[in-house]
């Protein structure tokens, strides 16, 4: 009882702070401080036609960085929990129940278009929404769509930690040169900018987006491949 | 016609987000997180931000749901051979 009203309590206080943001809130009409100068000075300073990936990959690429190791070590994480042991994969091979035809059939069919979509996204991440993420998450998806179809699909572990390791260090290095050659840390003004708007512009934030996107798809696709273990 | 339909979403976003919490089913209340991500996304586009849009229907509507899918599995087939 008196934790129940205490509970009430708090959320009726919490609303109370809420009500009070909320009243003297008005929606901004125009971009302040470092907003303004982004807009203004991107497209000569950098040359990308896509804002965002410019802030997300240089103005703030450090941040993204780091967003790269907090994915890496959650990767890492759950396969130092979940992988299963060499014995015991041997131990639990029991026959699963095969997917239909028609689910076989499709994921086939689809899968190849899937990865090809995550290249595009972050092939194009500088010039059309998307991105390293983005594009990833969905060439993970393509790898879950195989894991549905064939439980027992294996994917080759060897070839996934090498394209993992080189896309993080090449990621790292790609910045130190930025830091040699143009202004700082993950500039990507050490190639040129090339034509404001075509696939090869906007300096080294192709060649960043492209690493990340395949530092991504193959942590995600390496995670659900752990998660899944004897459980599909 | 915008406005209502934000509001639409944000509604049904509530209404997904509280069934995750009350439904005693977990696989149904694991759907409805999905579905409060899902819906999410389609704000983000309509609030002009595709980038986030794209993230949370990748990660948050399709990933993430998988994932707990997986690990409910799992937390359920240990249960069902230790005890």
């Amino acid at each position: 009882m008196v934790r129940r009203a205490f509970s009430l309590l708090l959320i009726l206080a919490l609303a109370g702070i809420f009500f009070s943001i909320l009243k003297g809130w008005t929606p901004m009409t125009e971009l302040s401080g470092v907003a303004r100068d982004y807009v203004a000075n991107e497209k000569e300073q950098l040359g990308a036609m896509n804002l965002v990936t410019a802030i997300v990959v240089t103005y703030r690429g450090l941040d993204t960085l780091g967003e790269v190791t907090v994915l890496f070590l959650a990767a890492s994480g759950v396969a130092v929990l979940l992988r299963r042991k060499r014995d015991e994969a041997a131990a639990t091979v029991k026959i699963k129940r095969a997917a239909s035809e028609i689910v076989t059939t499709g994921a086939s069919l689809l899968s190849p278009f899937i990865v090809m979509f995550g290249a595009y996204i972050f092939l194009n991440g500088h010039l059309s929404p998307g991105g390293g993420f983005q594009g990833g998450a969905v060439i993970a998806s393509a790898v879950l769509l195989l894991f549905l179809a064939h439980p027992d699909y294996k994917l080759k572990h060897a070839v996934l930690n090498i394209i993992e390791s080189f896309s993080g260090f090449a990621y790292v290095l790609v910045g130190l040169l930025g830091l040699f050659l143009a202004g700082g840390f993950l500039d990507n003004r050490f190639l040129p900018l090339g034509h404001f708007g075509s696939l090869l512009s906007a300096g080294a934030i192709p060649v960043i987006y492209v690493l990340i996107g395949l530092k991504v798809g193959t942590e995600l696709a390496t995670i659900l491949e752990n998660m899944k273990g004897r459980a599909l | 016609m915008e406005t209502i339909m934000i509001i639409l979403l944000a509604l049904v976003m509530l209404a997904a987000a509280l069934a995750t919490i009350h439904m005693k089913n977990m696989i149904s209340a694991i759907l409805a997180a999905g579905v409060v991500s899902l819906f999410a996304s389609v704000l983000y586009l309509l609030m002009a931000a595709p980038d986030v849009a794209m993230t949370e229907a990748a990660i948050g509507a399709g990933l993430s749901t998988v994932i707990f899918l997986l690990a409910f599995k799992k937390t359920r087939d240990e249960e069902v051979e230790n005890g």
